[in-house]
C-alpha cells in the first residue's frame, strides 16, 4: 500500500498558531483595531478574487472595484428596501456580481493584454457616475444608510467583534475554496492560459470557457467583498467604489504576491494598514523633510520597487524563507515524507 | 438646428483637447507598445506647474505655456530614463502596472503640493460669444482649436521633415535595423516620452480653464482620450486626431440631448472602447495586428 505523504509537523504548528491568532485577535485588540482587521478580511476576499483572474489566469483587471459595487449595492438595496436580513444578501451579492463578471468576461475574451486593461480601467471610472445617475435605485450622491449589524443569538460580542468573526470566517472559507480551485483541473487550465494561450489551446483547453469562468469567479469574490463592506460600514455611496478602490486592489495583489496563495492575505494587510501607518507617521520630521502621510505616493513607489526587485511580492519572500528553512532541515522542497 | 450646430462646434473644440491627449498616448504606444495610464496625471502635473508660474511667478500665460512645455518635455524624458527603462522587455502586464504606479505617485504628489481644492485657472482665452454667420461661437473654443491645430502642424513637420523625427519613426517601426544604422533607439524612446509629456501638457493647459483645476481633473479626459485612440487605431497619430474630434462631438451631443447625459458620458466612453475593440480592433486607421506565435 502506498503511504499518504505525512504532513510536516511545522505545518501543523503554523496552522494551529494561525488559528489561535485568527480567533484570539479581537479579544486582545481594541474596537478600532478589530474593525480594521474586519476590513482586512474584506480586502483579502476581494484580492483572492483578483488573484484568480490576474495572478493565475493572467488577465489584468483594473475594474474589480466595479464588481464590488454590484455586490455592495445588491446588499444595500435588498436590506434598505424589502428589508431582507443582511446575511441572506451576501450570497445574492456574490452571485449577481459573478453574473456581471461573466457578462463582462464575454467581450473581454476578444481583448488581450493592454486592451483588457483599457476596457476595465474605463469600467472602473464610469461606474460611480452611472450609480449617481440611477438615483431612484441607488440614492445617488447621498447613498444608502443601513441599520447597524449586531451579534446574533445573544452572543456576547461587540459589533466590531461580530463583524470581524463574520468577515474572517467567510474569508477563510473562500481562501480554502480558492486553494482548492487553484490545485484542480480548472486551476491548471488557468495557469496554462496565463503562461501561453497558444500552448493551452493546443493542449485542448477551452479558452473561452476558462477565461470567462475566471472572470465570473473573480467577480463573485469581489461581490461578496463589496457586500461585506456595505454591511461593515452600514453605509455606501458611489464614491465608495471609485477608481481608487480598483487601483488599491491591484496594488494590494502585486505587493502581496501575484499568483501565490498567501498573496491575497498579505495584500489585504498592506492595503488596510499602510494608509493607517502613513497617516500616523505624517508630520514626522527627518532633518528638513517632514513625512507627508500620503499613502498613494508610498503605494505607487512600493508598487514599482516590488515589480523591479521582487516580482513575486511579499508572499514570494515568505515562500523563499520557507524553502530556505526546508533546505536547512535537509528536507526537499517537494514532499516531506521519507525523511525518516 | 442652430443650437445643434453650436453643440457640434463646441464638441470639436473639446475634441481637440481629447485629440491632444490621445496623440500623447499614441506617441508612447508607438515607442513601446504600452498604454501610459499616467499620461493624464502627467498632464495635470504640468498644468499645475503653469498655474504656479502664472499665479506666483507672475508670468503671462504664453510665457508660462512655453516654459511648462519645455519642463514637461524634460520631465517626460526623466521618467522614461528613471522608471520605464529598467523594465525594458518586461511583459505588458508589468509595464501597465508600472504606469499605474506612476499614476498614483504623480496624483499623490500633485495633491500634496497643490492641495485638493478646486482652483480657477485663468487660461489664454476669455470665453466670449462672437457672431459668425447666424452662429454664436465661443472665442475660447476657437482659441483652443487654433492652438491644437498649430501643435498638430508642428508635430507633422517634425516627424516628416526633420532627421530626428525620421529617426524616431524608424526606431519605433524597426528597432533592430535602426540600431544597426546608428540610430540610438533607447534615446528615441525617451524622446517619445518627452514629446508625449509636452503634448499632454498642452491638452491640460487647454482644458483647465473649462473644467477647473484639481489633481483628478484629467482622469475622465484620459478615458475619452483612450476611447479616441482606440477609435482611431492606437498606433495611428492621424487616427488619434480624427478619433478625438469624433469623441468630442459625440460627448457634446450625449451631454446635451440625453437626459442626465452628463453622468453617462464616461459610460459612453467605455461603450465606444468595447464596441470598437470588438468590431474593428485595429480602429479606423490602424493596421490589423499580425501575431507571430
Amino acid at each position: 500500500m502506498r503511504r499518504l505523504p505525512a504532513v510536516r509537523p511545522e505545518i501543523v504548528g503554523l496552522v494551529v498558531v494561525g488559528g489561535v491568532v485568527l480567533i484570539g485577535l479581537p479579544t486582545v485588540t481594541n474596537q478600532f483595531y478589530t474593525f480594521e482587521f474586519a476590513k482586512v478580511a474584506i480586502f483579502v476576499i476581494a484580492l483572492l478574487g483578483l488573484n484568480i483572474l490576474t495572478g493565475y489566469s493572467g488577465q489584468i483587471s483594473l475594474g474589480n472595484g466595479a464588481f464590488m459595487a454590484v455586490g455592495g449595492y445588491t446588499t444595500a438595496i435588498l436590506v434598505h428596501g424589502p428589508g431582507v436580513p443582511y446575511w441572506a444578501t451576501i450570497p445574492a451579492a456574490g452571485l449577481l456580481a459573478g453574473a456581471a463578471g461573466v457578462l463582462i468576461g464575454i467581450p473581454a475574451l476578444r481583448l488581450a493584454g493592454i486592451y483588457l486593461a483599457l476596457a476595465t480601467f474605463a469600467l472602473a471610472l464610469s461606474i460611480p457616475p452611472v450609480l449617481n445617475h440611477f438615483d431612484s435605485f441607488t440614492g445617488g450622491h447621498s447613498g444608502i444608510v443601513m441599520p447597524p449589524v449586531l451579534a446574533p443569538f445573544g452572543l456576547d460580542l461587540s459589533q466590531e467583534q461580530w463583524l470581524y468573526y463574520l468577515n474572517a470566517g467567510i474569508a477563510l472559507a473562500l481562501f480554502a475554496f480558492a486553494w482548492g480551485v487553484v490545485r484542480s483541473r480548472t486551476g491548471r487550465a488557468f495557469m496554462a492560459i496565463r503562461d501561453s494561450e497558444t500552448a493551452a489551446v493546443a493542449s485542448g483547453i477551452n479558452l473561452a470557457y476558462y477565461k470567462t469562468l475566471a472572470f465570473g469567479l473573480s467577480a463573485f469574490y469581489a461581490g461578496v467583498a463589496g457586500s461585506l463592506l456595505a454591511i461593515a460600514t452600514s453605509y455606501l455611496n458611489p464614491d465608495s467604489f471609485g477608481l481608487s478602490l480598483s487601483l488599491a486592489l491591484l496594488v494590494g495583489i502585486v505587493i502581496g504576491g501575484l499568483g501565490l496563495d498567501f498573496g491575497a492575505v498579505l495584500g489585504g494587510l498592506f492595503v488596510v494598514w499602510l494608509p493607517y501607518f502613513a497617516e500616523k507617521a505624517s508630520g514626522l520630521q527627518i532633518g528638513v523633510f517632514s513625512f507627508p502621510g500620503k499613502p498613494d505616493i508610498i503605494f505607487g513607489a512600493l508598487l514599482i520597487l516590488i515589480l523591479f526587485f521582487a516580482p513575486n511580492g511579499a508572499a514570494g519572500f515568505l515562500r523563499r524563507g520557507w524553502l530556505w528553512y526546508l533546505s536547512l532541515r535537509g528536507g526537499r522542497a517537494g514532499g516531506g515524507a521519507g525523511a525518516h | 438646428m442652430l443650437a445643434f450646430i453650436q453643440q457640434i462646434v463646441s464638441g470639436i473644440a473639446t475634441g481637440g483637447i481629447y485629440a491632444s491627449l490621445a496623440l500623447a498616448l499614441v506617441l508612447v504606444y508607438r515607442a513601446m507598445d504600452v498604454a501610459n495610464f499616467a499620461q493624464g496625471e502627467m498632464a495635470t502635473f504640468s498644468t499645475f506647474i503653469s498655474y504656479s508660474l502664472i499665479e506666483y511667478a507672475h508670468f503671462d500665460f504664453w510665457t508660462a505655456f512655453v516654459i511648462t512645455i519645455v519642463l514637461s518635455f524634460i520631465l517626460g524624458i526623466g521618467i522614461e530614463r528613471l522608471l520605464i527603462r529598467p523594465f525594458e522587455g518586461a511583459p505588458v502586464l508589468t509595464l501597465v502596472i508600472v504606469t499605474l504606479g506612476l499614476f498614483t505617485i504623480i496624483n499623490g504628489v500633485t495633491g500634496l503640493v497643490w492641495g485638493y481644492v478646486f482652483k480657477e485657472y485663468r487660461g489664454a482665452f476669455i470665453s466670449q460669444p462672437v457672431r459668425f454667420g447666424g452662429l454664436y461661437l465661443d472665442t475660447q473654443d476657437l482659441g483652443v482649436l487654433a492652438v491644437v491645430l498649430v501643435m498638430l502642424l508642428l508635430l507633422y513637420l517634425f516627424f516628416s521633415r526633420t532627421k530626428i523625427g525620421l529617426a524616431m519613426r524608424a526606431a519605433s517601426l524597426y528597432p533592430d535595423s535602426s540600431r544597426l544604422l546608428g540610430v540610438r533607439v533607447g534615446w528615441m524612446l525617451a524622446l517619445g516620452w518627452g514629446l508625449a509629456a509636452a503634448v499632454g501638457a498642452v491638452s491640460g493647459m487647454m482644458v483647465a480653464p473649462i473644467i477647473f483645476l484639481d489633481p483628478n481633473m484629467m482622469q475622465s479626459i484620459l478615458l475619452f482620450a483612450f476611447a479616441a485612440a482606440v477609435l482611431g487605431g492606437i498606433e495611428s497619430p492621424l487616427g488619434a486626431v480624427v478619433g478625438g474630434l469624433a469623441i468630442g462631438i459625440v460627448m457634446a451631443l450625449v451631454g446635451t440631448y440625453i437626459p442626465g447625459g452628463q453622468d453617462l458620458r464616461l459610460a459612453f466612453g467605455l461603450i465606444v472602447i468595447v464596441v470598437v475593440l470588438l468590431l474593428r480592433p485595429a480602429g479606423l486607421f490602424g493596421r490589423a495586428a499580425v501575431r507571430r506565435v
